[in-house]
C-alpha cells in the first residue's frame, strides 16, 4: 500500500524571547502514514504534535528533513488539494454563519456552484448543523465550532484527512458521533491522520499509532502490535473482610465501608483470594482481570523517556 | 477565484469595523463644515469648500487605509484563523492580494460616497457638477491604494499599533520629500549630491498624486504629468506588495 504522508529525518528549532535562544523541537522526525488508514499521534503537552502538523501543511518551514503528502513535496500549494484540516480550538470567522463560511472554503477550492451547494447540504447533515447552519459562528458552543471545523475540512472531499484533536471539547455523545465519521472516513477509502489526548478514542478507532516524546518518535507501529493481551492484574471487589486479612495476596487499593477493592498481580493468588473470601463468608463483588491499554505503553513510554 | 474569496471576505470584515463609519463621519462632517468655513472667508468661497472637502476626502481616506489595513493580516495571525486558510491549496502571495483587494474595494466605495457628498456640496454652491473635481478624487485614492499596501506590507511582520506609526511615517515622509528634489536643484554634483539623490529615489513622493490645487484653481495639467503620477502609483504599489509577499513567504506561523 502507498503511503498518504511520509516524513523523514524532519527537524525544527525555534529561537523565541526578547534575547533568542533556540529551542529545539522536532529533533528528526521519521514516520509514514499508510493509504486507508486511521492513524493516530501522541505524545505529550509540548512534544511537537502541532508543530509535525503545521510543517505538513506548510505553516512551518522546517529546517530539515522531507516530507511528502500522497506523493507530492509538501512545499507545493497543490499537495493541499486532496487534503482536509481542522485545527486544535478552531477559530473561524465568527461573524460568518457556518453556510458562508463553507461557502467561503468551498471558493478557495474553486468548487461550482452546484457542486458547492450540494456539498454544504450533505456536509452540515454530516455534522449535526442543518438547523444552526444561518447562525453566526459566534453563537456557537466549543462542540458546534468543532463539527463546523470538520466541515470545512471535508468541503474539497479529501483524500487525507488531518484533524488536531479532534475529540477536545466534545461531550461524550459528540465523541462517539465525531468518532463513528472517521471511521466512515476509513470505509470511504480515505486515510485520517490525527492527534488526540483521550487516549481510549485512539483504542477504539486507529490502525497504527507513533508516540512522540520531547520531539522524537519513541514507538511507532500498528496498534495491536504494541497493545499486548497480556494480563497486567486481577481487579476485585470483596465485602465482608477487612484489608488485612488479604496481606501478602494483594494490594489493597481503596477500603470503603465493609467494601476492599484488590489489586491482584500474581495470577496465582486470584485463586487463593477467592478461596479466602469464600472461607471467611465474605462476598465477592466483582473480579475483572485487566489488559495491557494504549493508556499503559503511553504513560510507560513517556515516563521512561 | 480564490483572491475573489479573500477579498470579499476582507470586504465584508472591513464593512464592520466601527473605525471605518468613525473616520467616514468625521469626513462627511469635514465636507460639510467646509459650507460654514466659507461663509466665514472673505473672497472665493467656493474654492475654500473644495479645498477643504478634497482634504477631508484624503485625510480621512489615509487614516482609514492605515487604522484597518495595519490590522487586517495581523488579525487573522492572532486569531488563527489564517491557519485555516494556509492549509487549502492557498498561496500565500494570493492571500496577501486578497487582503489587499478587498481593503482597496472597501475604500473604494468609501471614497465614492464621501466623493457624492463632496460633489453634492460642491452642487448646491455652484448649481453645477464639477466633474474635474474627481480628477484629483481619482488621484487621491490611488494615493489610498499605495498606502493600503504600505500597511499591509508592516502588517504582515508587525502589530498593529507599529505598523499604524510606521505607515503614519510613510506618509508623512512622502508628503514632505519634494523637499529634497528642491536641495537637489541647489547642490552642486559631488558625492552629497548622489546622497540625495539616491534618497529621494527609494523614498516615496506621494505629492505626485496631489493635484487638489491644480483642480481647484482650475489650472491646466499637461496629460504626462498625469501619466507619470499613475504608472508611479502603480510600480511603487507594486513594489510594496511584492516585498510583502516576500516577508510573508518567509513566515512561520506558531
Amino acid at each position: 500500500m502507498a503511503d498518504a504522508i511520509r516524513i523523514q529525518d524532519l527537524r525544527k528549532n525555534f529561537r523565541l524571547g526578547f534575547i533568542p535562544k533556540t529551542r529545539e523541537i522536532l529533533k528528526g522526525i521519521t514516520f509514514a502514514v499508510r493509504e486507508g488508514e486511521i492513524f493516530g499521534y501522541l505524545g505529550p503537552n509540548g512534544a511537537g504534535k502541532t508543530t509535525t502538523i503545521k510543517c505538513l501543511l506548510g505553516l512551518i518551514r522546517p529546517d530539515a528533513g522531507t516530507i511528502e503528502i500522497l506523493g507530492r513535496s509538501h512545499l507545493s500549494p497543490r499537495s493541499r488539494e486532496p487534503l482536509g484540516f481542522l485545527p486544535e480550538n478552531p477559530y473561524f470567522y465568527d461573524y460568518l454563519t457556518a453556510r458562508e463560511f463553507l461557502a467561503f472554503t468551498a471558493d478557495l477550492f474553486g468548487l461550482g456552484r452546484r457542486e458547492k451547494e450540494d456539498r454544504i447540504r450533505r456536509l452540515l447533515a454530516l455534522v449535526g448543523l442543518e438547523r444552526a447552519a444561518d447562525l453566526p459562528l459566534r453563537k456557537y458552543s466549543r462542540g458546534m465550532l468543532q463539527r463546523a471545523g470538520l466541515a470545512q475540512a471535508l468541503i474539497n472531499d479529501p483524500k487525507l484527512v488531518i484533524l488536531d484533536e479532534p475529540l477536545g471539547g466534545m461531550d461524550p455523545i459528540g465523541r462517539k458521533e465525531i468518532r463513528d465519521i472517521i471511521v466512515r472516513f476509513k470505509d470511504e477509502g480515505k486515510t485520517v491522520f490525527f492527534t488526540s489526548h483521550i487516549l481510549q478514542d485512539i483504542e477504539m478507532i486507529c490502525d497504527r499509532v507513533a508516540i512522540i516524546v520531547g520531539g522524537r518518535i519513541v514507538k511507532e507501529g500498528a496498534l495491536r502490535d504494541l497493545v499486548s493481551e497480556r494480563v497486567l492484574f486481577t481487579e476485585a471487589t470483596v465485602a465482608g473482610l477487612p484489608p488485612a486479612a488479604f496481606a501478602g495476596l494483594g494490594e489493597s487499593v481503596s477500603a470503603q465501608g465493609d467494601r476492599v477493592l484488590l489489586r491482584i498481580f500474581d495470577e496465582s493468588k486470584v485463586d487463593k483470594v477467592l478461596d479466602l473470601v469464600r472461607g471467611q463468608k465474605g462476598r465477592l463483588l466483582s473480579l475483572s482481570p485487566r489488559t495491557e491499554t494504549l493508556e499503559d505503553i503511553f504513560v510507560e513510554t513517556v515516563t521512561r523517556t | 477565484m480564490k483572491i475573489r474569496a479573500i477579498a470579499g471576505i476582507t470586504f465584508k470584515e472591513a464593512k464592520r469595523d466601527r473605525v471605518l463609519y468613525l473616520l467616514f463621519f468625521f469626513a462627511a462632517l469635514g465636507i460639510v463644515a467646509s459650507r460654514v468655513l466659507a461663509l466665514l472667508t472673505v473672497g472665493d468661497r467656493i474654492k475654500i469648500i473644495k479645498d477643504v472637502g478634497l482634504a477631508s476626502i484624503s485625510l480621512f481616506g489615509v487614516l482609514m487605509a492605515i487604522l484597518i489595513g495595519t490590522g487586517l493580516v495581523y488579525k487573522e495571525i492572532d486569531k488563527k484563523t489564517i491557519f485555516t486558510l494556509l492549509a487549502k491549496p492557498l498561496h500565500r502571495a494570493e492571500f496577501i492580494l486578497g487582503k489587499f483587494l478587498g481593503l482597496v474595494m472597501t475604500l473604494f466605495v468609501m471614497t465614492l460616497t464621501m466623493s457624492i457628498i463632496f460633489l453634492a456640496i460642491v452642487f448646491a454652491h455652484t448649481l453645477r457638477i464639477e466633474g474635474a473635481l474627481l480628477v484629483a478624487v481619482a488621484y487621491i485614492f490611488l494615493e489610498l491604494v499605495l498606502i493600503t499596501a504600505v500597511a499591509i506590507l508592516f502588517s504582515s511582520f508587525s502589530t498593529p499599533i507599529l505598523s499604524s506609526l510606521f505607515a503614519l511615517g510613510f506618509y508623512l515622509i512622502g508628503h514632505l520629500s519634494w523637499g529634497l528634489e528642491l536641495i537637489l536643484k541647489k547642490m552642486a554634483p559631488g558625492a552629497g549630491r548622489t546622497f540625495v539623490r539616491a534618497l529621494y529615489t527609494v523614498l516615496p513622493d506621494l505629492e505626485n498624486f496631489n493635484f487638489k490645487t491644480e483642480v481647484v484653481h482650475g489650472l491646466a495639467i499637461p496629460p504626462a504629468i498625469y501619466l507619470s503620477s499613475f504608472v508611479y502609483g502603480l510600480c511603487y504599489t507594486v513594489f510594496i506588495l511584492a516585498l510583502a509577499i516576500l516577508i510573508f513567504r518567509r513566515r512561520d506561523f506558531i
